[in-house]
Protein backbone atom coordinates (compact mmCIF):
# COMPACT_ATOMS: atom_id res chain seq x y z
CA UNK A 1 0.00 0.00 0.00
CA UNK A 2 2.55 2.74 0.76
CA UNK A 3 5.67 2.33 -1.46
CA UNK A 4 8.75 1.52 0.03
CA UNK A 5 10.87 4.22 -1.62
CA UNK A 6 8.70 7.39 -0.56
CA UNK A 7 8.74 8.84 2.90
CA UNK A 8 6.32 10.17 5.15
CA UNK A 9 4.79 12.86 7.85
CA UNK A 10 2.84 12.82 10.89
CA UNK A 11 0.10 15.54 8.87
CA UNK A 12 0.02 12.49 5.86
CA UNK A 13 2.05 13.77 3.02
CA UNK A 14 4.31 11.73 1.54
CA UNK A 15 7.55 12.41 -0.56
CA UNK A 16 9.96 10.89 -3.13
CA UNK A 17 13.35 11.85 -4.03
CA UNK A 18 15.29 11.50 -7.13
CA UNK A 19 18.67 13.34 -7.34
CA UNK A 20 17.51 16.84 -5.46
CA UNK A 21 14.09 16.80 -6.67
CA UNK A 22 11.58 15.43 -4.45
CA UNK A 23 7.54 15.00 -5.87
CA UNK A 24 4.77 15.59 -2.77
CA UNK A 25 2.12 14.43 -2.31
CA UNK A 26 -0.91 13.24 0.25
CA UNK A 27 -1.07 9.58 1.66
CA UNK A 28 -4.05 7.08 0.75
CA UNK A 29 -5.24 7.04 4.31
CA UNK A 30 -5.29 10.90 4.07
CA UNK A 31 -7.36 10.71 0.62
CA UNK A 32 -9.58 8.42 2.65
CA UNK A 33 -9.99 10.55 5.82
CA UNK A 34 -10.94 13.48 3.61
CA UNK A 35 -13.90 11.53 1.45
CA UNK A 36 -14.69 13.02 -2.25
CA UNK A 37 -11.99 15.48 -3.00
CA UNK A 38 -13.73 18.86 -5.24
CA UNK A 39 -10.59 21.19 -5.34
CA UNK A 40 -6.86 21.81 -4.64
CA UNK A 41 -4.92 24.96 -4.48
CA UNK A 42 -1.53 24.74 -5.23
CA UNK A 43 1.06 27.33 -5.60
CA UNK A 44 3.17 29.18 -7.95
CA UNK A 45 6.65 27.56 -9.71
CA UNK A 46 9.50 29.45 -7.74
CA UNK A 47 7.45 29.94 -4.24
CA UNK A 48 10.03 29.05 -1.76
CA UNK A 49 8.51 26.73 1.31
CA UNK A 50 9.86 25.58 4.28
CA UNK A 51 9.47 22.58 6.96
CA UNK A 52 6.04 22.37 8.38
CA UNK A 53 4.63 25.67 6.52
CA UNK A 54 1.36 25.18 4.53
CA UNK A 55 1.87 25.69 0.67
CA UNK A 56 -1.38 24.21 -0.38
CA UNK A 57 -5.28 22.44 0.16
CA UNK A 58 -6.69 20.01 -0.82
CA UNK A 59 -10.80 20.18 -0.35
CA UNK A 60 -13.49 17.53 -0.19
CA UNK A 61 -17.34 17.79 -0.25
CA UNK A 62 -16.99 18.10 3.38
CA UNK A 63 -14.03 20.50 4.29
CA UNK A 64 -10.71 22.07 3.54
CA UNK A 65 -7.11 20.08 4.65
CA UNK A 66 -4.10 21.95 4.77
CA UNK A 67 -1.06 21.05 3.02
CA UNK A 68 2.07 21.18 4.78
CA UNK A 69 5.99 21.21 3.19
CA UNK A 70 7.66 18.00 4.30
CA UNK A 71 10.83 19.50 3.69
CA UNK A 72 12.37 22.75 2.28
CA UNK A 73 12.90 24.04 -1.22
CA UNK A 74 11.68 25.65 -4.58
CA UNK A 75 8.44 24.54 -5.94
CA UNK A 76 10.04 23.62 -9.49
CA UNK A 77 6.77 22.13 -11.24
CA UNK A 78 3.01 22.03 -9.75
CA UNK A 79 0.44 19.19 -11.04
CA UNK A 80 -1.69 21.34 -13.35
CA UNK A 81 -3.95 18.29 -14.28
CA UNK A 82 -5.41 17.95 -10.78
CA UNK A 83 -6.90 21.75 -11.63
CA UNK A 84 -9.66 19.46 -14.05
CA UNK A 85 -9.54 16.32 -12.05
CA UNK A 86 -9.32 16.68 -8.49
CA UNK A 87 -10.83 13.35 -7.96
CA UNK A 88 -7.26 11.79 -9.09
CA UNK A 89 -6.61 11.76 -5.89
CA UNK A 90 -8.99 9.97 -4.19
CA UNK A 91 -7.98 7.07 -6.78
CA UNK A 92 -4.21 7.33 -7.42
CA UNK A 93 -3.07 9.27 -4.51
CA UNK A 94 0.86 7.85 -4.35
CA UNK A 95 0.85 8.35 -8.33
CA UNK A 96 -0.96 10.58 -10.99
CA UNK A 97 -2.02 12.54 -8.04
CA UNK A 98 0.93 14.01 -6.80
CA UNK A 99 0.58 17.64 -5.73
CA UNK A 100 4.29 19.74 -6.32
CA UNK A 101 7.90 18.96 -7.15
CA UNK A 102 10.49 21.06 -5.21
CA UNK A 103 14.02 21.29 -5.50
CA UNK A 104 15.42 20.27 -1.93
CA UNK A 105 17.46 22.71 -0.03
CA UNK A 106 18.79 20.46 2.12
CA UNK A 107 18.59 16.64 1.69
CA UNK A 108 19.54 15.82 5.19
CA UNK A 109 15.95 16.88 6.59
CA UNK A 110 14.58 13.63 4.84
CA UNK A 111 15.99 12.02 7.91
CA UNK A 112 13.36 13.39 9.82
CA UNK A 113 10.54 11.69 8.29
CA UNK A 114 9.46 8.03 8.68
CA UNK A 115 9.77 5.18 6.26
CA UNK A 116 6.66 3.46 5.08
CA UNK A 117 6.76 0.54 7.84
CA UNK A 118 7.02 3.84 10.63
CA UNK A 119 4.00 5.39 8.79
CA UNK A 120 1.92 2.33 8.43
CA UNK A 121 2.58 1.45 12.23
CA UNK A 122 1.56 5.28 12.56
CA UNK A 123 -1.56 4.55 11.20
CA UNK A 124 -2.47 1.51 12.31
CA UNK A 125 -1.90 3.24 15.75
CA UNK A 126 -4.94 6.03 14.75
CA UNK A 127 -7.27 3.65 13.62
CA UNK A 128 -7.14 1.46 16.65
CA UNK A 129 -7.98 4.39 19.06
CA UNK A 130 -10.89 5.75 16.38
CA UNK B 1 -5.51 4.31 28.22
CA UNK B 2 -8.40 5.31 29.85
CA UNK B 3 -9.26 8.47 30.19
CA UNK B 4 -11.56 10.04 32.98
CA UNK B 5 -15.18 9.97 31.52
CA UNK B 6 -16.77 12.85 30.49
CA UNK B 7 -20.36 13.28 28.82
CA UNK B 8 -20.75 9.76 27.49
CA UNK B 9 -21.23 9.74 23.54
CA UNK B 10 -24.75 8.68 22.57
CA UNK B 11 -25.35 5.84 20.43
CA UNK B 12 -28.54 5.25 17.94
CA UNK B 13 -30.21 1.19 17.79
CA UNK B 14 -28.33 1.35 14.38
CA UNK B 15 -24.85 1.93 15.28
CA UNK B 16 -23.68 -1.81 15.27
CA UNK B 17 -25.03 -1.18 11.47
CA UNK B 18 -22.65 1.76 10.64
CA UNK B 19 -19.66 0.49 11.94
CA UNK B 20 -20.38 -3.13 10.02
CA UNK B 21 -20.93 -0.81 7.10
CA UNK B 22 -17.51 0.87 7.80
CA UNK B 23 -19.03 4.13 7.66
CA UNK B 24 -16.59 7.09 8.86
CA UNK B 25 -18.45 8.30 12.16
CA UNK B 26 -18.46 11.43 13.66
CA UNK B 27 -19.22 12.69 17.10
CA UNK B 28 -22.74 15.40 15.81
CA UNK B 29 -24.16 17.14 18.96
CA UNK B 30 -23.42 14.22 21.27
CA UNK B 31 -24.22 11.48 18.90
CA UNK B 32 -21.69 8.75 16.95
CA UNK B 33 -23.29 9.40 14.08
CA UNK B 34 -22.67 8.45 10.07
CA UNK B 35 -20.97 10.87 8.03
CA UNK B 36 -20.37 8.70 4.97
CA UNK B 37 -20.50 4.93 4.03
CA UNK B 38 -19.56 5.10 0.01
CA UNK B 39 -18.96 8.81 -0.21
CA UNK B 40 -20.65 12.06 0.10
CA UNK B 41 -21.00 12.80 -3.75
CA UNK B 42 -22.27 8.83 -4.37
CA UNK B 43 -24.81 9.18 -1.34
CA UNK B 44 -25.78 12.63 -2.62
CA UNK B 45 -26.44 11.31 -6.01
CA UNK B 46 -28.19 8.30 -5.22
CA UNK B 47 -30.84 10.09 -3.51
CA UNK B 48 -31.58 12.37 -6.14
CA UNK B 49 -32.00 9.75 -9.02
CA UNK B 50 -32.95 6.87 -7.10
CA UNK B 51 -32.78 6.91 -3.15
CA UNK B 52 -31.28 7.13 0.07
CA UNK B 53 -31.36 5.65 3.36
CA UNK B 54 -30.77 7.76 6.52
CA UNK B 55 -30.68 6.71 10.28
CA UNK B 56 -31.80 10.06 11.94
CA UNK B 57 -32.90 8.31 14.99
CA UNK B 58 -30.36 11.09 16.86
CA UNK B 59 -33.91 13.18 16.40
CA UNK B 60 -35.76 14.30 19.59
CA UNK B 61 -39.36 13.34 20.03
CA UNK B 62 -41.51 15.33 22.31
CA UNK B 63 -44.73 14.34 22.97
CA UNK B 64 -47.97 16.87 23.75
CA UNK B 65 -50.96 15.38 25.52
CA UNK B 66 -54.11 16.64 27.05
CA UNK B 67 -56.74 19.22 26.50
CA UNK B 68 -54.34 21.57 26.68
CA UNK B 69 -51.84 20.26 24.17
CA UNK B 70 -52.48 22.72 21.00
CA UNK B 71 -52.46 26.10 23.71
CA UNK B 72 -48.94 25.00 24.57
CA UNK B 73 -47.82 24.38 21.30
CA UNK B 74 -49.00 27.46 19.88
CA UNK B 75 -47.40 29.21 22.43
CA UNK B 76 -43.85 28.18 22.26
CA UNK B 77 -44.24 27.74 18.78
CA UNK B 78 -44.45 30.38 15.63
CA UNK B 79 -46.50 28.38 13.12
CA UNK B 80 -50.43 28.29 13.44
CA UNK B 81 -50.81 24.83 14.82
CA UNK B 82 -55.25 25.32 14.57
CA UNK B 83 -54.11 24.66 11.45
CA UNK B 84 -53.29 21.62 11.53
CA UNK B 85 -55.67 18.77 11.25
CA UNK B 86 -54.99 15.27 12.49
CA UNK B 87 -52.60 13.38 10.23
CA UNK B 88 -51.00 16.50 9.19
CA UNK B 89 -47.89 17.90 9.96
CA UNK B 90 -45.82 21.44 9.63
CA UNK B 91 -42.53 22.76 10.07
CA UNK B 92 -42.39 25.33 13.04
CA UNK B 93 -39.75 27.53 15.50
CA UNK B 94 -39.84 26.84 18.82
CA UNK B 95 -39.35 30.82 20.18
CA UNK B 96 -38.63 32.50 22.65
CA UNK B 97 -39.53 35.92 23.80
CA UNK B 98 -36.70 37.68 21.87
CA UNK B 99 -38.78 35.73 18.88
CA UNK B 100 -35.58 34.08 17.94
CA UNK B 101 -35.17 30.21 18.01
CA UNK B 102 -34.72 27.70 20.68
CA UNK B 103 -34.86 25.03 17.76
CA UNK B 104 -36.40 24.40 14.85
CA UNK B 105 -39.35 21.37 14.53
CA UNK B 106 -41.78 19.38 12.75
CA UNK B 107 -44.88 19.70 14.72
CA UNK B 108 -47.14 16.63 13.60
CA UNK B 109 -51.04 16.37 14.86
CA UNK B 110 -52.31 13.15 15.85
CA UNK B 111 -55.30 14.21 17.61
CA UNK B 112 -56.80 17.50 19.56
CA UNK B 113 -55.40 16.21 22.25
CA UNK B 114 -51.84 15.06 20.81
CA UNK B 115 -49.03 16.36 19.07
CA UNK B 116 -46.00 15.18 18.49
CA UNK B 117 -43.01 17.07 17.91
CA UNK B 118 -39.61 16.22 16.52
CA UNK B 119 -36.51 18.19 17.39
CA UNK B 120 -32.88 18.75 16.52
CA UNK B 121 -30.96 15.79 18.32
CA UNK B 122 -28.48 18.84 20.27
CA UNK B 123 -31.12 20.75 21.19
CA UNK B 124 -33.17 18.21 22.60
CA UNK B 125 -32.73 18.34 26.37
CA UNK B 126 -33.17 22.03 26.39
CA UNK B 127 -35.89 21.81 24.28
CA UNK B 128 -38.26 19.81 26.56
CA UNK B 129 -36.61 22.11 29.37
CA UNK B 130 -38.36 25.40 27.42
CA UNK B 131 -40.99 23.97 26.68
CA UNK B 132 -42.10 22.52 30.57
CA UNK B 133 -41.03 25.98 31.90
CA UNK B 134 -43.66 27.61 29.78
CA UNK B 135 -45.91 24.88 30.39
CA UNK B 136 -48.55 27.31 32.05
CA UNK B 137 -51.29 25.73 30.34
CA UNK B 138 -50.71 22.61 31.77
CA UNK B 139 -50.01 20.19 29.20
CA UNK B 140 -48.37 16.42 29.54
CA UNK B 141 -45.11 16.75 28.36
CA UNK B 142 -42.95 14.04 27.65
CA UNK B 143 -39.22 14.01 26.41
CA UNK B 144 -39.89 10.62 24.39
CA UNK B 145 -36.37 10.38 22.13
CA UNK B 146 -35.52 7.19 23.83
CA UNK B 147 -38.89 5.49 22.63
CA UNK B 148 -38.08 5.92 18.93
CA UNK B 149 -35.66 5.53 15.95
CA UNK B 150 -36.04 7.34 12.95
CA UNK B 151 -35.80 6.22 9.58
CA UNK B 152 -35.68 8.67 6.24
CA UNK B 153 -36.01 6.95 3.09
CA UNK B 154 -35.82 9.39 0.90
CA UNK B 155 -35.46 9.74 -3.29
CA UNK B 156 -37.93 9.28 -6.65
CA UNK B 157 -37.82 5.42 -6.23
CA UNK B 158 -38.32 5.89 -1.92
CA UNK B 159 -41.82 5.54 -2.29
CA UNK B 160 -42.07 2.38 -4.36
CA UNK B 161 -39.04 0.30 -1.80
CA UNK B 162 -40.87 1.72 1.43
CA UNK B 163 -44.12 0.85 -0.21
CA UNK B 164 -43.15 -3.25 -0.60
CA UNK B 165 -43.67 -3.20 3.39
CA UNK B 166 -46.86 -1.69 4.25
CA UNK B 167 -50.25 -2.22 3.13
CA UNK B 168 -50.73 1.53 3.76
CA UNK B 169 -51.23 3.09 0.18
CA UNK B 170 -48.05 5.62 0.58
CA UNK B 171 -49.23 7.36 -2.29
CA UNK B 172 -52.57 8.75 -0.24
CA UNK B 173 -50.49 10.24 2.11
CA UNK B 174 -49.85 13.86 0.97
CA UNK B 175 -46.65 15.74 1.49
CA UNK B 176 -46.28 16.64 4.82
CA UNK B 177 -49.32 14.32 6.38
CA UNK B 178 -48.90 11.21 7.99
CA UNK B 179 -50.48 7.93 8.98
CA UNK B 180 -49.99 5.29 11.74
CA UNK B 181 -49.22 1.77 9.87
CA UNK B 182 -46.96 -1.39 9.99
CA UNK B 183 -43.83 -1.51 8.09
CA UNK B 184 -43.19 -5.39 7.92
CA UNK B 185 -44.71 -5.84 10.93
CA UNK B 186 -43.78 -3.22 12.38
CA UNK B 187 -45.67 0.10 14.33
CA UNK B 188 -44.89 3.00 12.60
CA UNK B 189 -45.52 6.74 12.17
CA UNK B 190 -45.07 7.14 8.31
CA UNK B 191 -44.29 10.50 7.79
CA UNK B 192 -44.20 12.12 4.10
CA UNK B 193 -41.60 14.52 5.44
CA UNK B 194 -38.03 15.09 4.93
CA UNK B 195 -35.13 17.15 4.46
CA UNK B 196 -33.10 16.67 1.19
CA UNK B 197 -35.69 18.29 -1.40
CA UNK B 198 -36.69 14.99 -2.53
CA UNK B 199 -40.16 12.99 -2.24
CA UNK B 200 -40.00 10.51 0.67
CA UNK B 201 -40.59 9.26 4.13
CA UNK B 202 -40.07 9.59 7.55
CA UNK B 203 -40.58 6.76 9.53
CA UNK B 204 -40.69 6.71 13.62
CA UNK B 205 -40.94 3.01 15.29
CA UNK B 206 -39.40 1.53 18.73
CA UNK B 207 -35.65 1.09 18.57
CA UNK B 208 -35.64 -2.43 18.75
CA UNK B 209 -37.02 -3.16 15.16
CA UNK B 210 -34.10 -0.75 13.96
CA UNK B 211 -32.12 -2.85 12.43
CA UNK B 212 -34.49 -5.50 11.21
CA UNK B 213 -36.23 -2.54 9.29
CA UNK B 214 -32.87 -0.93 8.19
CA UNK B 215 -31.57 -3.70 6.60
CA UNK B 216 -34.69 -5.08 4.72
CA UNK B 217 -35.20 -1.62 3.40
CA UNK B 218 -31.44 -1.82 2.68
CA UNK B 219 -31.54 -4.94 0.66
CA UNK B 220 -35.05 -4.34 -1.19
CA UNK B 221 -33.44 -1.24 -2.11
CA UNK B 222 -29.67 -2.01 -3.16
CA UNK B 223 -30.94 -2.96 -6.67
CA UNK B 224 -32.64 0.05 -7.38
CA UNK B 225 -29.53 2.44 -6.54
CA UNK B 226 -30.46 3.12 -2.63
CA UNK B 227 -27.59 3.82 -0.73
CA UNK B 228 -26.89 4.30 3.10
CA UNK B 229 -26.65 7.44 3.43
CA UNK B 230 -24.56 9.51 6.36
CA UNK B 231 -24.68 13.20 7.76
CA UNK B 232 -22.69 14.73 4.94
CA UNK B 233 -25.16 13.52 2.04
CA UNK B 234 -28.08 15.02 4.01
CA UNK B 235 -26.10 18.68 4.05
CA UNK B 236 -25.36 19.02 0.98
CA UNK B 237 -29.09 17.56 -0.04
CA UNK B 238 -30.47 20.28 2.09
CA UNK B 239 -28.52 22.64 1.20
CA UNK B 240 -29.39 22.32 -2.19
CA UNK B 241 -32.92 22.82 -1.29
CA UNK B 242 -32.24 25.71 0.62
CA UNK B 243 -33.37 24.29 4.05
CA UNK B 244 -32.51 26.09 7.41
CA UNK B 245 -30.01 24.19 9.68
CA UNK B 246 -30.10 25.16 13.46
CA UNK B 247 -26.45 26.96 14.37
CA UNK B 248 -26.06 27.60 10.91
CA UNK B 249 -28.72 29.70 8.96
CA UNK B 250 -30.72 29.87 12.48
CA UNK B 251 -29.95 30.35 16.18
CA UNK B 252 -30.78 32.33 19.34
CA UNK B 253 -29.74 35.56 17.31
CA UNK B 254 -32.12 34.95 14.35
CA UNK B 255 -35.38 36.00 14.32
CA UNK B 256 -37.66 34.27 10.93
CA UNK B 257 -38.02 37.38 9.08
CA UNK B 258 -34.37 37.70 9.07
CA UNK B 259 -34.48 33.67 8.04
CA UNK B 260 -36.65 34.06 5.35
CA UNK B 261 -38.94 31.91 7.13
CA UNK B 262 -41.54 34.62 7.10
CA UNK B 263 -44.16 31.85 5.71
CA UNK B 264 -43.93 29.58 9.25
CA UNK B 265 -44.48 33.13 11.16
CA UNK B 266 -48.15 33.61 12.01
CA UNK B 267 -48.50 36.59 14.34
CA UNK B 268 -51.96 36.83 13.41
CA UNK B 269 -52.45 33.66 15.15
CA UNK B 270 -52.38 35.19 18.70
CA UNK B 271 -50.10 35.57 21.24
CA UNK B 272 -46.88 33.42 21.25
CA UNK B 273 -43.64 33.47 22.83
CA UNK B 274 -41.38 36.28 21.04
CA UNK B 275 -45.16 37.84 19.38
CA UNK B 276 -44.42 40.97 20.23
CA UNK B 277 -40.33 41.32 19.32
CA UNK B 278 -41.50 39.94 15.90
CA UNK B 279 -44.37 42.91 15.17
CA UNK B 280 -42.24 45.16 16.29
CA UNK B 281 -39.25 43.99 13.94
CA UNK B 282 -41.41 43.67 10.91
CA UNK B 283 -42.80 47.48 11.89
CA UNK B 284 -39.14 48.74 12.49
CA UNK B 285 -37.85 46.74 9.41
CA UNK B 286 -35.47 43.62 9.02
CA UNK B 287 -31.94 44.96 8.85
CA UNK B 288 -30.33 41.38 7.63
CA UNK B 289 -31.27 38.66 5.09
CA UNK B 290 -30.84 35.68 4.54
CA UNK B 291 -29.44 34.71 0.54
CA UNK B 292 -28.45 32.13 -1.34
CA UNK B 293 -25.44 32.68 -3.52
CA UNK B 294 -23.44 30.65 -6.41
CA UNK B 295 -19.37 31.31 -6.61
CA UNK B 296 -18.08 32.59 -9.58
CA UNK B 297 -14.76 30.61 -9.68
CA UNK B 298 -13.79 27.63 -8.17
CA UNK B 299 -13.24 28.46 -4.78
CA UNK B 300 -15.79 27.23 -2.15
CA UNK B 301 -16.68 29.41 0.71
CA UNK B 302 -17.40 27.58 4.08
CA UNK B 303 -19.32 28.59 7.15
CA UNK B 304 -18.28 31.62 8.92
CA UNK B 305 -16.56 33.12 5.83
CA UNK B 306 -16.57 37.23 5.57
CA UNK B 307 -19.12 38.24 2.95
CA UNK B 308 -18.21 41.90 1.41
CA UNK B 309 -20.17 43.96 -1.12
CA UNK B 310 -18.66 46.58 -3.12
CA UNK B 311 -15.45 46.79 -0.76
CA UNK B 312 -17.63 46.66 2.88
CA UNK B 313 -18.31 44.16 5.12
CA UNK B 314 -21.67 42.80 4.68
CA UNK B 315 -21.64 39.93 6.39
CA UNK B 316 -21.05 35.89 6.71
CA UNK B 317 -21.85 32.40 5.42
CA UNK B 318 -23.88 30.26 7.25
CA UNK B 319 -23.50 27.19 5.46
CA UNK B 320 -21.35 26.45 2.23
CA UNK B 321 -20.13 23.51 0.23
CA UNK B 322 -20.10 21.93 -3.42
CA UNK B 323 -23.99 21.04 -4.60
CA UNK B 324 -22.95 17.61 -6.05
CA UNK B 325 -26.05 17.38 -7.87
CA UNK B 326 -25.92 20.84 -9.27
CA UNK B 327 -22.38 21.17 -10.01
CA UNK B 328 -21.72 24.49 -8.58
CA UNK B 329 -20.34 25.92 -5.68
CA UNK B 330 -22.89 27.46 -3.41
CA UNK B 331 -24.22 28.65 0.15
CA UNK B 332 -26.29 30.66 2.02
CA UNK B 333 -25.19 34.22 4.23
CA UNK B 334 -26.75 36.93 6.13
CA UNK B 335 -26.46 40.21 3.92
CA UNK B 336 -28.16 43.64 5.25
CA UNK B 337 -31.33 43.70 3.43
CA UNK B 338 -31.07 46.64 0.83
CA UNK B 339 -28.49 44.01 -0.41
CA UNK B 340 -30.35 41.03 -0.99
CA UNK B 341 -31.73 41.12 -4.37
CA UNK B 342 -30.83 38.24 -6.66
CA UNK B 343 -28.14 39.18 -9.42
CA UNK B 344 -25.65 41.14 -6.79
CA UNK B 345 -22.18 40.87 -6.94
CA UNK B 346 -20.81 39.36 -3.62
CA UNK B 347 -16.99 38.87 -2.14
CA UNK B 348 -16.58 36.21 0.00
CA UNK B 349 -13.16 35.71 2.14
CA UNK B 350 -11.84 32.24 1.52
CA UNK B 351 -8.86 31.99 3.04
CA UNK B 352 -6.14 34.37 1.93
CA UNK B 353 -8.71 34.86 -1.27
CA UNK B 354 -11.34 37.60 -1.56
CA UNK B 355 -13.49 35.29 -4.20
CA UNK B 356 -16.31 36.41 -6.13
CA UNK B 357 -20.01 35.40 -5.89
CA UNK B 358 -23.40 36.52 -6.88
CA UNK B 359 -26.88 36.33 -5.27
CA UNK B 360 -29.29 33.88 -6.83
CA UNK B 361 -32.94 33.17 -6.01
CA UNK B 362 -33.66 29.57 -3.49
CA UNK B 363 -34.01 27.28 -3.56
CA UNK B 364 -30.87 26.50 -5.46
CA UNK B 365 -32.70 22.97 -6.41
CA UNK B 366 -36.45 21.97 -6.82
CA UNK B 367 -37.19 18.32 -7.84
CA UNK B 368 -39.77 17.90 -11.14
CA UNK B 369 -42.77 16.39 -9.75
Amino acid sequence: MYPSDYRYTKEHEWIKVTGSIGTVGITDYAQHELGDVVFVELPTVGTKITTGQVFGSVESVKAVSEIFAPVSGEVTEVNAALSDTPETLNTDPHGAAWLIKIKLANTAELSGLMDAAAYQAFISEKEASA
Amino acid sequence: MTSPTTTQIRKTALNGVHRRLKAKMVNFGGWDMPVEYSGIVAEHMATRTAAGLFDVSHMGEIEVRGPHALELVQHVTCNDASKLVAGQAHYSGLMNEKGTFVDDLLVHKISDTHYFLCVNAGNQDQDFEHIRAHNRAGAQIENAGERYSQIAIQGPKALGILQRFTSEPLDSIRYYHFAFGKVDGVDCLIARTGYTGEDGFEIYFAPEYSEKLWDKLLDAGYAEGLLPCGLGARNTLRLEASMCLYGHEIDETTTPWEAGLGWICKPAKGEFLGRDALIRQKEKGVDRALVGFEMLDRLIARDACLVSIAGKHAGWVTSGSPAPFLRKNIGMAYVPTASKAPGTEITIGIRANQAPARIVPMPFYKRTK
